[in-house]
């Protein structure tokens, strides 16, 4: 017998007589507040990521000034927003990747109850591994893509892309559960959320 | 990593080890004291956190009451998205499924995202002797391998070390495995954390083969997802050409918005934070993007077992979150290695025995090693109801000696008591007893309780000794209730005071 | 409405001036209760030991002894905790229809002692007087099994003369356990020593609790500490008036 039919036939087993019908209730929703996209901001500042708003007329300086003189920049194809000098992902290597100094990119969702910015990695947002191995990511969140909650955003979320939840900086309270922000990931989260 | 949770002693005596560890105590009872502080704090803003928790255990007990369906379900959804799925029976099969992978790839090394099913497997040491290096990238995890150690906690399984022991560590055993620490490396968790990512990242950069295990599968869509907070995991998921996820089949998911509980409750009862930095899904390969060869390998190993317990299949509900481990007033004192397993405190408590079986007598002093308080069921995010589990798997312990020729002295003295309860003129009798070594205690002990009670101090012999070590114990009254019940009718004719409780 | 006194095998061997407490306090708020002279024990120890055959003639008893009450109270949250919720999983052990069906009937008629005061009497005020100062502590089962609440507390603030003074960590389990004290005697000596150091680090004269057998494992600790602070039962301090502060029995 193959393992997996002997795994399903112990599962079978042990439900034998089990009721299989079984209610779940709905999660409950917080009741959403009236500005979310502060409360969205606020909460990602709570990570000690930087957190600035601007209008879309703005943007380019903001990111701009977000990037540290003479930083080797790298950005996804299809960004919404002109960052001079930068270098547009094509196939880079991981360590190719390691000897730059910051990513921009655009997200999908912002959750405003955790704070937290998904990407699905489609245009504007590039591979996983762009916004990984450089050590600043400057991430740009419209006001408009701002949810509630985790029940929105998973409502609004394709499962078949893959999917990168952001709560600011890495980090690790490993050693004594003293919070120390900047592990493998980026060390700084610098986020420019987009009225 | 050689150290290895095989032989350990039953709980009493691994307990007695632990408590005698001053360092240990300290740092946990730091460590367990901020992480419940952080945690209560950020469920406290949860208003609906009770109906959260329902949420969360109806999403884990529909999955499991549904098993199979589900399995066969999610088997489909990878195979669609262009992963590979494998099944294995127990440790030694998946074990043998990740090295062939491995080999398959000439992969003399792996990097691997922190995982508790690999663990529970022992997939380094297998590895190890088939010459592959497994290297743990989770910090703490880091601190456990280098240091030879073994994980005493879920979520930080180097809760048991404090910064000063983690900077010898590094400072003696990152040469020997890579980049070495720097040689002014200072305690500072940052600094620690920060020679941390100087020594893993060139194995990143490098690694062809990753290694991981899921908080969730979801069978509806094919998509398993790990949740962490450093970024090690992004880079073992994201890197390497190669995936391999190690998923114990209690893992699954039936639909993908059955995660919204899940992911509301779990950052906030593990970390003690809103979210945590990092959650990241994956449905099979993404063409151009990521691990281009992906497994999955779909665990038993012991779950089918506790999945036919009618009170224990709940235990499968578990996420792993380790509230119940910093609640736990028994875990506080005695950490994680005592319980003997990679699963420890109160989870550990049933879930080893569930999985095992009973029989072992390491196994079978799980149960006990619970003063059965009930904070772990108060915290766990999908109501586990650990105190009634760990009864149910006390008396499964009980009734696997029912057999023995001898009986122990513990079933002997059980057998004498349910005797004598089971009416109350055998209890009125041996309350008599009693009530006359009381009167001899009161009249030639010398201990004497606050107040003025009479006391036995240390009294020798099994049971009483073990209570009299550091307890002084009351002298038995000289009259019982029931007897002053019946000599003054309920307290109607006494001749004594009986508010004052004053026997004559 | 017939009341039963469920006294407890404990209290009736080890601490029986709890239950004469209990009748006294009852009697001034006009209840007259009842002590069902065939009751012996609520089963916990050979439950949570794991003796589930040992258990049942034990139900057994109780059910018979209890039958037909009103309410049944005890000056105990572990074994009201027992009552209500093992004696179900016994009878079922016993494969006994009738005795399930008798669980069902008593189970839910018994209280605990502050339960029964608060709910079913509607009272917190009780008329007691006991000029010392007390630090309660809240036990597991009577906090996390049965829910009592802040009742207890509520009790005592009533008290005339009685200063109720904060334990720190007090939710935190003091480590008796039933046979765990003695089984794991090593880790519930090391928690009832950091219960014990934060009994003495309230200044408190008294500790009270709801369960004299928590009260037994770290009053001991306290004595063996000479720690100069007696443990006294809630029932013996809400009984206790101007007329009659308890003295300890000698």
């Amino acid at each position: 017998m193959s393992a997996r039919e002997e795994i399903l036939g112990r599962v079978r087993s042990a439900l034998e007589g089990v009721d299989r019908t079984g209610t779940v209730p709905p999660a409950p929703r917080v009741t959403p507040v009236a500005d979310l996209v502060g409360r969205f901001a606020e909460r990602v500042e709570d990570y000690r990521a930087v957190v600035e708003r601007c209008s879309e007329a703005d943007l380019a300086s903001r990111v701009a000034a977000a990037l540290p003189a003479g930083a080797r920049v790298v950005v996804p194809p299809g960004l919404g927003v002109e960052v001079p000098g930068a270098r547009v992902d094509d196939g880079l290597s991981a360590a190719e990747l390691d000897a730059l100094d910051a990513v921009v990119t655009e997200a999908v969702v912002g959750i405003a109850e955790t704070g937290t910015i998904v990407l699905d990695h489609g245009p504007g947002q590039g591979r996983r591994i762009i916004s990984l191995v450089p050590d600043r990511h400057v991430c740009i969140v419209r006001a408009a893509q701002v949810v509630a909650d985790v029940p929105d955003a998973i409502a609004v979320l394709d499962p078949a892309r893959p999917l990168t939840w952001i709560s600011g900086p890495s980090a690790t309270s490993d050693i004594e559960l003293n919070r120390v922000e900047g592990v493998h990931g980026p060390r700084v989260l610098h986020v420019l959320v987009v009225d | 990593m050689s150290a290895t949770f095989v032989g350990m002693p039953a709980f009493p005596s691994a307990a007695r080890a632990a408590l005698a560890d001053t360092q240990l105590r300290h740092n946990l009872a730091h460590a367990t004291g901020t992480i419940r502080d952080k945690r209560a704090r950020v469920v406290a803003e949860v208003e609906e956190w009770e109906d959260l928790r329902l949420a969360g255990a109806a999403v884990k007990q529909s999955a499991l009451v549904d098993l199979d369906r589900h399995l066969v379900r999610l088997e489909e959804t990878l195979t669609a998205n262009g992963a590979t799925v494998h099944w294995a029976r127990d440790a030694a099969e998946a074990n043998a499924i990740v090295a062939r992978i491995a080999r398959d790839h000439d992969a003399d090394e792996v990097v691997k995202v922190k995982s508790m099913a690999t663990q529970e497997i022992g997939l380094n040491e297998a590895l190890a002797e088939e010459g592959i290096l497994a290297w743990e990238t989770d910090l703490a995890e880091l601190i456990v391998q280098l240091g030879d150690d073994l994980p005493s906690h879920i979520l930080v399984p180097a809760i048991h070390r404090n910064r000063a022991e983690i900077r010898e560590i590094f400072l003696r055993e990152m040469a020997g495995v890579g980049r070495p620490a720097p040689a002014d490396l200072t305690d500072e968790p940052a600094v620690l954390a920060g020679a941390a990512r100087e020594h893993l990242r060139e194995k990143f950069l490098r690694a062809k083969v990753a290694v991981s295990g899921a908080n969730f599968a979801v069978a509806e869509t094919g998509t398993l997802v790990v949740v962490e907070s450093e970024g090690n995991g992004r880079m073992c998921l994201t890197l390497p050409e190669v995936l391999v996820s190690v998923v114990g089949i209690e893992k699954v998911v039936p639909t993908w918005e059955g995660l919204d509980p899940l992911l509301r409750l779990l950052p906030r009862s593990s970390t003690g934070e809103r979210m945590n930095p990092y959650t990241s899904t994956w449905s099979g390969v993404t063409p151009g993007d990521g691990p281009q060869e992906v497994h999955v390998v779909l665990l038993d190993n012991g779950r089918t077992r506790a999945l036919a317990d009618d009170v224990g299949r709940q235990a499968l509900r578990c996420i792993r979150c380790s509230a119940c481990l910093n609640v736990c007033p028994v875990y506080e004192r005695v950490g994680g290695h005592a319980y003997g397993s990679v699963y420890p405190g109160p989870i550990g408590a049933i879930l080893n025995p569930l999985m095992k079986g009973t029989g072992d007598p390491q196994t079978d002093s799980l149960p006990y090693a619970s003063s059965l308080c009930g904070a772990c069921f108060e915290v766990c995010p999908v109501r586990i109801d650990i105190p009634e589990v760990l009864v149910h798997l006390r008396a499964e312990v009980v009734d696997g000696h029912r057999g023995d020729r001898v009986p122990k002295a513990e079933a002997a003295a059980m057998a004498g008591a349910a005797w004598t309860l089971s009416d109350a003129r055998r209890l009125a009798w041996v309350e008599k007893a009693s009530g006359l070594a009381g009167r001899a205690l009161t009249r030639f002990g010398r201990t004497r309780l606050p107040g003025g009670r009479a006391a036995a101090g240390r009294i020798p012999g099994p049971g009483a000794a073990a209570w009299t070590g550091a307890r002084d114990l009351p002298a038995p009254p000289r009259e019982s209730f029931r007897a002053w019940w019946r000599r003054t009718d309920g307290g109607r004719t006494d001749h004594t005071d009986t508010e004052t409780g004053e026997g004559s | 409405m017939r009341v039963a006194l469920m006294v407890t095998c404990f209290n009736d061997a080890m601490f029986p001036e709890t239950g004469k407490a209990v009748v006294t306090l009852l009697r001034r708020l006009g209840v007259e209760v009842d002590f069902p002279a065939a009751q012996t024990c609520c089963a916990q120890p050979m439950v949570n030991t794991g003796y589930l055959d040992e258990a049942v003639p034990v139900v057994r008893t109780f059910v018979e002894a209890f039958a037909g009450y009103d309410a049944i109270v005890t000056p105990s949250g572990s074994c009201a905790g027992s009552a209500r919720h093992q004696h179900g999983i016994v009878a079922r052990r016993a494969g006994d229809p009738a005795l399930t069906e008798a669980v069902a009937a008593t189970s839910p008629k018994v209280y605990e002692l502050s339960e029964f005061l608060v709910d079913v009497l509607g009272v917190t005020d009780v008329g007691a007087y006991f000029p010392h100062t007390v630090t309660y502590h809240p036990t597991c089962h009577s906090l996390r099994m049965i829910g009592v609440g802040d009742r207890p507390r509520r009790l005592l603030e009533a008290v005339r003369g009685l200063t109720l003074v904060e334990l720190p960590g007090a939710a935190e389990c003091c480590g008796f356990g039933g046979t765990f004290a003695v089984k794991n005697a090593d880790t519930s000596v090391a928690m009832g020593a950091d219960k014990a150091r934060h009994v003495r680090e309230t200044g408190a004269e008294v500790l009270v609790a709801g369960d004299n057998s928590c009260l037994m494992h770290v009053g001991g600790m306290l004595s063996r500490q000479q720690a100069g602070i007696r443990t006294v039962h809630l029932a013996e301090i809400l009984a206790a008036t101007e007329a009659s502060v308890p003295e300890v029995v000698a």
